[in-house]
Formats: C-alpha cells, sequence, structure tokens
C-alpha cells in the first residue's frame, strides 16, 4: 500500500512538472500581454519600461527558470490586471466554482444512478430503451446550447428560476458560499443543472452497464433464490456492487468538472474560476491563466488520489489485500 | 403424500440457435423428508430443473410446459408476490459455486438478517440470533464474530456452509441443493455431506441433490433419478439402481466411479461427448454413444416404463429384466 502511494506520490511530481513546462511555453505563445498593458500611444521607452519592470526583456528560459523558482515558493506571479497575487485571485473564485461542482456532482449522481439501474432493470424493455435513448442526447447536446435552453424555459419564459449571476451568500468557514442561503441555491440550479448533464447521461450509462452485470451475478439469483424482494436486490445487493466504479468515474471527472466549468460559468456569468479564466485569456493576464492550469493539474492529481483512497475503503476486498500488504 | 410432485416439465430456452429443450418432460416426486439424489452429466438439464421449480429460470429459458405441485399447489398459477414468499421460506437453495453465491460486498449478517426478515416480520435483533445459531448448526466456529466478516475472509467450504446455513434459516420444507459439494475438496465434500444429511434427517426437510457423481448420491439418496439430455432415463431406489442399474447410461456413470466396479476391473468411461442440447437426434439422444444401440433407437425415443414397482426406465433395451410391470 505504501508502495503504491509512494509510486502514485513520484508521478504526480512528474506529470506536475511536465505541466509546467507545457503551461508556461503555451502561453507565452499566446501573444505579448504588453500590447494590452499599456497605451497604443506610450513612447518606445514607456514600452520598454514596462518590459523590463514585468521581466518581458529577458529570454524565455530565464522567465521560465523564475517561474519555476518562484513556483517552488507558492508564487504564481502577479495578475497584470488585478495586481493581485494570481493564487489569491484564483482562490478567491474558487468557492463559487466548487459549490457549483459540487451540486452539479449531486444532480447527476441523483439523476443518473436511479435512471441508469431502472435502465438496466428494464433493460429489454421500452422504458430501458427510452432512457439510453434520452442519454444520448445529454451526452452529444453542447452545453452552452443546454444552458441557453434552459434559461429560456425557467428564466425566460416561466420565470422560476433566476438566470445569470450569483444570488445571497452566506460565509462558511471563511468562504462565500450561495448553496446554503435558498435564493442563492435558486441562482445555482440552472447552471449546475446543465453542468450535470453530460455527467448523468455518463452515470446512466454506468449505472446500466453495472446493474446488467451485477443481476446476471449469481448472488443475486441467490438473493432471490433466499425471497428477498427485487427492490432490495436493486438498492442493496445491485446497488452497492455498482457505486465502486461509478465513484471512482465521478471522482475522475469531478475535476473535469470543476476545471471545465468555463462554458457554464460564461453562460450563467457565474463568477467562478472559468469565468476568471476567459477574462484572463481576454486580457491575456499571463499569471493567471498560468496559475490557473497549474492549479487544475494539482486538482486532479489530488482527486485521483483521494478516490484511490475512497475506493480502498468501499471494497472491503481492496481493503483487506491493503492490509496483508 | 407428497410434498413436491413434478409432471411433465419442460424448460426450453429460446437461443438464437435455435430452442434448447433444457428439460424435456422430467417427472418426480418427494415425500416429506425424502432424499432424491439427481444425476447426470454436465449440461443434462439438473440445474435448469432445480431453478424451474423455484421459478428462477433466466431469459432466454421458460417453463413451457408441466406442473409443479408443491404442498398441493400449483406453482405456476402463483403470483410473483406468493412465489417470492415461498422462496428461501418453505423452498430453499443451494448453488454450486460458493465463491459467487454471496454479495461480495455485504456482511454475512446482512446476508443473512435480510434471508429472515424476508419472511418474518421479526427485529433485526431476533433474526441475528436466529443466524448465530443457523451458523452454530452447520459447524461454523465462534458464528457471533463471523457474522461481521465479509464473504472473502471465508474458505470455499465455509461459504458452502453460510450458504447452507442461510437455506436452513427458514426451516424449509424443501432444499434443491445443486452440487453444492463440487467446487469443493474431498474431506470437506464428504464432510459437508454428512452434515447436511444429519441435518436434513433431524429436521424433516425433503432434499433434492443434484450432482454429476453418483458416488455422492449412494451414501445420502432414498431415490434416485439420472437425467441425460433433459430428460429422466432412470429412476429408482437408491440400492436398486446402483446394484442393477437398468439403462446403460447408468451402468456408464457408475462404471466411471472408482472402487465401485469389482476388484481389479478397469474404470470405464462413456465413449463420446455430452450431446449438443441445440441439436439432439432424432430417437433416443443417447443412442450415439450407447453400447447396446439398434435401429429403433434411431428412429424412435423411448417412452418411460415401470418396472419392479417403483423404478421407471426410458430405453429399448434394458439391462436388467422388466418383471412386474405396473
Ligand atoms: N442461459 C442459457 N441459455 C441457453 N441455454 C442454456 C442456458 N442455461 C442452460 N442452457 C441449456 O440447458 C442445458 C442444461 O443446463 P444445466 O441445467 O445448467 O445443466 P447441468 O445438468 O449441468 O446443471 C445446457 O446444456 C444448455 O444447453
Ligand atoms: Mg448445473
Amino acid at each position: 500500500m505504501l508502495v503504491f502511494l509512494l509510486r502514485r506520490l513520484a508521478q504526480s511530481v512528474f506529470v506536475l512538472i511536465a505541466m509546467m513546462i507545457v503551461v508556461f511555453f503555451g502561453v507565452y505563445m499566446i501573444g505579448n500581454p504588453i500590447d494590452i498593458l499599456i497605451s497604443p500611444d506610450a513612447t518606445p521607452a514607456e514600452i520598454a519600461e514596462t518590459m523590463t519592470r514585468f521581466g518581458f526583456d529577458e529570454p524565455a528560459y530565464m522567465q521560465f527558470l523564475k517561474f519555476v523558482g518562484n513556483a517552488l515558493q507558492g508564487d504564481l506571479g502577479r495578475s497584470f490586471v488585478h495586481g493581485e497575487s494570481a493564487v489569491t485571485l484564483i482562490l478567491s473564485y474558487m468557492p463559487a466554482t466548487l459549490e457549483l461542482a459540487a451540486l452539479g456532482l449531486f444532480f447527476s449522481v441523483a439523476i443518473g444512478v436511479p435512471l441508469g439501474v431502472y435502465a438496466g432493470y428494464k433493460a429489454d424493455r421500452w422504458q430501458g430503451r427510452a432512457i439510453m435513448t434520452g442519454s444520448i442526447f445529454g451526452f452529444s447536446l453542447p452545453n452552452f446550447w443546454v444552458g441557453m435552453l434552459l434559461i429560456l424555459i425557467f428564466a425566460v419564459e416561466l420565470r422560476w428560476l433566476p438566470s445569470t449571476g450569483r444570488g445571497e451568500t452566506v460565509e462558511v468557514l471563511g468562504m462565500r458560499l450561495s448553496i446554503f442561503s435558498e435564493n442563492g441555491l435558486k441562482y445555482m440550479i440552472l447552471p449546475a443543472l446543465t453542468l450535470a448533464l453530460y455527467k448523468a447521461s455518463l452515470v446512466t450509462r454506468l449505472a446500466r452497464a453495472g446493474t446488467q452485470e451485477a443481476l446476471m451475478q449469481d448472488y443475486v439469483k441467490f438473493a432471490r433464490a433466499k425471497g428477498v424482494s427485487e427492490t432490495r436486490i436493486l438498492l442493496v445487493h445491485v446497488l452497492k456492487n455498482i457505486m465502486i466504479p461509478i465513484i471512482t468515474v465521478l471522482g475522475l471527472e469531478l475535476g473535469s468538472m470543476i476545471a471545465f466549468a468555463v462554458v457554464t460559468e460564461t453562460v450563467f456569468a457565474w463568477p467562478g474560476m472559468g469565468k476568471l479564466l476567459i477574462d484572463s485569456i481576454l486580457t491575456l493576464d499571463r499569471p493567471v491563466i498560468v496559475a490557473y492550469l497549474m492549479m487544475t493539474v494539482i486538482i486532479f492529481i489530488f482527486i485521483n488520489f483521494t478516490v484511490d483512497v475512497i475506493y480502498t475503503l468501499l471494497d472491503p476486498r481492496v481493503r483487506v489485500k491493503g492490509e496483508a500488504s | 403424500m407428497s410434498i413436491l410432485d413434478v409432471r411433465d416439465l419442460q424448460t426450453h430456452f429460446f437461443t438464437d440457435a435455435g430452442v434448447v429443450k433444457a428439460v424435456d418432460g422430467v417427472s418426480f416426486s418427494l415425500s416429506a423428508g425424502e432424499v432424491l439424489g439427481l444425476v447426470g452429466e454436465s449440461g443434462s438439464g439438473k440445474s435448469v430443473t432445480g431453478f424451474s421449480i423455484l421459478r428462477l429460470v433466466d431469459a432466454p429459458g421458460r417453463v413451457v410446459g408441466g406442473q409443479i405441485n408443491f404442498k398441493g399447489q400449483d406453482l405456476a398459477k402463483l403470483s410473483d408476490r406468493e412465489m417470492r414468499a415461498l422462496r428461501g421460506n418453505r423452498i430453499a437453495m443451494i448453488f454450486q459455486d460458493p465463491m459467487m453465491t454471496l454479495n461480495p460486498v455485504l456482511r454475512i449478517e446482512t446476508q443473512m438478517v435480510e434471508a429472515v426478515r424476508a419472511h418474518d416480520r421479526v427485529s433485526h435483533k431476533a433474526a441475528r440470533d436466529r443466524a448465530i445459531s443457523a451458523l452454530a448448526k452447520v459447524g461454523i466456529p465462534s458464528p457471533t464474530e463471523r457474522l461481521a466478516a465479509y464473504p472473502h475472509q471465508f474458505s470455499g467450504g465455509m461459504r458452502q456452509r453460510v450458504a447452507i446455513a442461510i437455506a436452513l434459516l427458514n426451516g424449509p420444507d424443501l432444499i434443491v441443493a445443486d452440487e453444492p459439494t463440487t467446487a469443493l475438496d474431498v474431506t470437506i465434500q464428504s464432510q459437508i455431506l454428512a452434515e447436511v444429511q444429519q441435518l436434513a434427517r433431524e429436521t424433516g426437510t425433503a432434499l433434492i441433490w443434484i450432482t454429476h457423481d453418483l458416488a455422492v448420491v449412494a451414501g445420502l439418496a432414498d431415490n434416485i433419478s439420472v437425467m441425460y439430455a433433459g430428460r429422466i432415463v432412470e429412476s429408482g431406489p437408491t440400492d436398486a439402481v446402483l446394484t442393477a442399474p437398468a439403462h446403460p447410461y447408468t451402468q456408464g456413470l457408475l462404471g466411471s466411479i472408482p472402487g465401485h466396479g469389482r476388484r481389479g476391473e478397469r474404470l470405464t468411461q462413456i465413449p463420446g461427448m455430452a450431446p449438443n442440447m441445440a441439436r439432439l437426434p432424432d430417437g433416443c439422444a443417447f443412442a450415439p454413444r450407447c453400447a447396446r444401440v439398434s435401429d429403433t433407437c434411431r428412429s424412435s425415443a423411448p417412452e418411460i416404463t415401470t418396472f419392479d414397482g417403483r423404478r421407471s426406465l426410458r430405453c429399448f433395451h434394458p439391462l436388467v429384466p422388466m418383471t412386474s410391470s405396473a
């Protein structure tokens, strides 16, 4: 177990280094921020002065080494636009994205698992087929389109829910969250649903495949031979078995949910990290872009790690192997 | 009075390759406390027969004909709900592979308590007590502690004991034991065999013991039914069938048991392979492998004849004289 954890840690470090290189030079390529930082009618002397101040006059590799040196001390640079430390800036936008992702995750499980289990149970019937057809839409409809459709229906036509921005927030553990206030929650529903749609389809398919497989197992037949009801077989015997792969995949997907909430946040003007990224790209705010990507990588690594641990806790067979080694 | 009466049972599988008549006109009956050995090579339809009784045949299979009467009620006429109330309560089943029958992610306690509470509205505590005493009955040491364990913490033999304990939980009238010892090694096999025999005798539970090994049922069963290609080809009291088999197939099965034939005799094997159930020959299904085959056997299938009062046979060329046919 320890060996396994150490190996995972070493892998993570490699990924981190590789990402640093890719991210830094990738962002370096997309344009010269100086064009945006100073007014068009600045004198060459002013331009040169600004270049020196931000260190743009040095060769790329020197800039990179400096970046790595600072990064190792937890400093990913200062936003050109906001003047704040990029990390602090991103962290201040993070709670909004995290709570949106959490609610999205909740929706995708709450929608996907029951639909999938039912579809697996009725795999050969029209109910099962209908659910599977529906999930294809969930997979293929683009996020922004779904978002706009939801806005059109629930905000514009029905006027049930607000469409943009973030409602009231309450302070919890030093973070401003809207998930705990009724008004704030209303603002979250549409973007969270939009974010959840793809994952819900994924969960539906996973749950269906898992259910179908579990239903063929001897232990289900034995449970039936014991006289256990179909409901209990599905809710206890099947569900407990399929939750292991579902949690694994969802955990991995949580990373992408946080990292790529970009489109959804833009459509709903949700002030999260994704929206910050888009704004930073538009202003070529290099440190923020780089810091965002680096933090995304770290989140991914952290989540994968956590998933492994949860997986171990869920599956008694893995648990014992771990204890033995 | 018989507690189970199976008449002309037909269970077919509707596969892409055609209709497989896995069970094709099987009849037998059991009285209370009786042990019936259902014997035949793998693929002969023994398990499907067992599952048909519990109404647990998986698609694409279906019971398409015959009658199963359990304590006077026609099982086919019961609603799903009524059938579920019977399963695990009046009729229990033990499966072949103990590694697969218990749910790997649920504790033994969960799996035993639910079996009690599916039929009895008792407290968790009461159900748990019943589980503990059932585990003790099948010889599981420190049952109270073992309840908290997961299946993978038990050996194969112990898991099968758990499955047997589950079958005993509600004091059923009938247990269908589908090759419960086949996957276990020989010493454990005989231990479990002896225990089950004793338990069945104590509780007066009727037992259908399915096996491919005649030797296993020799000391256990009151009656034996020998199955071949979905049909019972010979049945009768165990002693009579074993000492004077009437069907060439039964004789073949006996010939492959070590120590059964006379001293110095070689073990014989039935020539040929178990038939492809999707394309059975016309006439007697055993004809291609039979030493006594004649033209009649290839063109028409033998009907059931009874003889000796309590024996029956499907063969044109019996190995024993057919006396006093009733
Ligand atoms: N799910 C299935 N699909 C198609 N055919 C099946 C299925 N299950 C069983 N059969 C057929 O039924 C026959 C009898 O199977 P089974 O009762 O399991 O044999 P055994 O005597 O070894 O227990 C098999 O030879 C096979 O042809
Ligand atoms: Mg079988």
